[in-house]
């Protein structure tokens, strides 16, 4: 199957009620395969005007208690930006796909690139937290999908799947598990029959219950500076602070929760670290380097948002070098830097040529020269 | 003594006690007209959900109105009304906000979610000027006004809303001003009985801002504007261009049934095959 149709199934299987998209290559077949197939479950598939509307359409839906997504590429994650802010100021589960191309700009639509990874944490504007996941796999497109719907839910926030050109339209075995077995989480929501005036419905750093529409909740759902009942303050400055706290720290009190890391190195090694398709180049490269003899191992980021700051840090303790390898040119780099350089050198390795991942040859010359 | 309560005191969120409009905003004629609709048509205040994006206009709902109320980014209030709809289509679907809002920043929603045909009802509270930002041209400045970004006058052409709302499709379009709070309420009633996209624009006066750059100093005199130079549609036939073009043609424009389009994706969810329950 391929990526970005097991990325729609994998939705279906989440509980996905309703999504919202403009066209745009290369996630199109994401698009398509949710259009046909939610219907047929209760659902709906709506091909916006844009991607703004897409996005605003999606948060609304979320508000009245759906499972909710969108899926588009970098040109739409930039349109959609101030929504999906606005998503994350008024704590909304929802579920970002963004199969990346090469850009900046129009770019190269069908080439896979990693460019839009900090876009993801830094999209919007203001200081605020994201959940981000990185398949490399047909497969990990349909279970990161399920994560990322219950992540969504769980913490009352956007989740980003950062898949790209090459995860999307790869064909590889996909297994889809029995409906029973998966897990599938929903949001906590007010007991029925809440007095709308005590509902604390935000900014609760354990996540507070949200106040859907059509409950009788009397939600105040704003943008706007708001505190724990949503009632606006534009005065005190201190329900700013509070607002932006709470916000950053309902996804920092979870990390441990959240990050997920593959790790397959041992003391002394040098480690590839690495996320998304270019994973699957440095475990080849790191099993080339061992069978050469050299002492290789990797560490692939599968959540790069929040920043597994603790996971790096722990493998720059026992690693000889660090090297990065992304398809781009240093976005992750600064900081696996930042939390690796106190331990162990850290090096970055970009692809021979941006849209193309690194050849695993190159990677193990890369280990050679730093074990010299 | 006993305490008077305003008798629509009951539709407003109890937190709130003071408003925000200016002095003579029409904001609350507006309010007034609105809830007096959901009142005369005996309706629950939750029987509604209400979405605006962001400007004066759009806090009169929030966090006024005691309902759930989503509050979103400038100029997508009917997008998110879309979504909302999608997910709740029992629910009566309001979104109430300003002509820079949907007309400026979020014409695209409004014109595509015309076309569609989508049940919600939009008020869009037409004050001709950026109120809340400190009084800039919009969209519906008329020509040669001076405002703040067009300090020597404007040299755009304003839009029709009510025109531009037929043309992309709606099936129920309504124009009045705040002389018309009675009309108002009358076309909010039938807009929230009716099948599809509903559109009421209202002159609504700025005396802070717009009453000030145009020399209209006070809203008493910019009602008394609207008042001598509205005329009723149907007054207007045979009437040349010229002889309407200061007036305020108001009315209700179009009251049609057409396919609705939530009720369209119904029917495409049981061709393929789904069966509820």
């Amino acid at each position: 199957m391929m990526g970005n149709e097991a990325c729609a199934e994998g939705a279906l299987a989440a509980g996905c009620e309703f999504a919202a998209a403009y066209p745009i290559t290369p996630a199109t077949e994401i698009a398509n395969r949710l259009a046909a197939r939610l219907p047929q479950v209760g659902g709906a598939f709506l091909q916006m005007e844009d991607e703004i509307s897409s996005i605003a359409a999606v948060i609304g839906a979320s508000w009245t208690g759906r499972k909710v997504m969108t899926v588009t590429s970098g040109p739409g994650i930039s349109l959609m930006s101030e929504n999906i802010g606005f998503a994350v100021g008024v704590e909304t589960p929802c579920v970002i796909v963004n199969v990346q191309r090469g850009s900046p700009a129009t770019g190269m639509p069908t080439v896979g690139v990693q460019g839009d990874v900090v876009q993801a944490k830094h999209g919007a504007h203001g200081d605020y937290e994201i959940i981000a996941l990185c398949p490399s796999s047909p497969q990990e497109m349909f279970d990161h999908t399920i994560r990322a719907f219950n992540y969504a839910e769980k913490y009352r926030t956007p989740v980003f799947i950062l898949s790209d050109a090459f995860v999307g339209h790869m064909r590889e075995e996909v297994r889809i598990p029995e409906a029973a077995t998966i897990e599938r989480i929903c949001r906590k929501i007010p007991p029925h029959g809440a007095d709308p005036q005590t509902i604390k419905g935000f900014l609760d750093e354990d996540i507070a219950p949200m106040p859907i529409f059509g409950r009788g909740f009397k939600a105040h759902v704003t943008g706007s500076c708001h505190d724990e009942a949503g009632k606006r303050n534009l005065i005190d400055v201190s329900s700013l602070d509070l607002l932006v706290r709470s916000l950053s720290n309902k996804i920092i009190k979870h990390k441990e929760d959240i990050t997920i890391v593959d790790s397959n190195y041992a003391k002394g090694d040098v480690v590839l670290v690495s996320y998304g398709p270019v994973a699957r180049a440095a475990a080849a490269a790191a099993g080339a380097a061992r069978t050469a003899g050299l002492q290789a191992g990797t560490l692939r980021m599968v959540t790069v948002w929040p920043f597994p700051d603790h996971e790096i840090e722990n493998m720059a303790r026992k690693a000889k070098h660090v090297i990065v390898l992304e398809n781009n040119l240093g976005q992750m780099y600064p900081y696996i830097k930042a939390a690796a350089a106190g331990f162990a050198d850290v090096s970055f390795l970009a692809p021979s040529l941006v849209g193309q991942i690194h050849e695993p040859e190159r990677i193990v010359a890369a280990i050679r020269e730093v074990v010299q | 003594m006993k305490q008077i309560v305003h008798p629509l005191r009951r539709f407003v969120r109890p937190s709130v006690t003071s408003s925000t409009n200016c002095p003579g905003c029409g904001n609350g004629i507006v309010t007034q007209s609105i809830l007096r609709a959901v009142d005369e048509l005996e309706m629950d205040i939750d029987d509604f959900i209400f979405v605006s994006g962001i400007g004066c206009a759009a806090w009169i709902p929030s966090p006024l109105f005691n309902a759930d109320v989503l509050h979103c980014t400038h100029g997508r209030p009917i997008a998110y009304a879309l979504g909302v709809k999608m997910g709740l289509p029992e629910k009566k679907v309001m979104v109430v906000s300003g002509d820079g809002d949907l007309t400026a920043i979020g014409g695209n929603h409004l014109i595509h979610n015309a076309r569609r045909n989508v049940e919600m009802t939009v008020v869009c509270i037409n004050n001709m000027i950026y109120g809340m930002t400190g009084g800039q041209a919009g969209p519906t400045t008329p020509a040669g006004v001076k405002t703040t970004t067009t300090p020597y006058g404007s040299f755009e052409n304003p839009f029709d809303i009510s025109r531009l709302v037929i043309a992309a499709g709606a099936s129920f379009v309504a124009r009045w001003t705040t002389m018309h709070p009675r009309e108002i309420t009358g076309s909010i009633k039938k807009a929230v009985s009716r099948k599809g996209f509903s559109f009421i624009e209202v002159y609504s006066q700025c005396p802070v801002q717009f009453g000030r750059k145009s020399g209209m100093n006070g809203s008493v005199q910019m009602m008394e504007d609207y008042r001598k130079r509205s005329i009723r549609v149907e007054k207007t036939a045979g009437l040349t261009a010229e002889q309407l073009k200061d007036r305020i043609v108001v009315g209700e424009f179009v009251d049609i049934q057409k396919p609705e389009m939530v009720e369209e994706i119904e029917k495409i969810r049981a061709g393929a095959g789904w069966r509820p329950g």
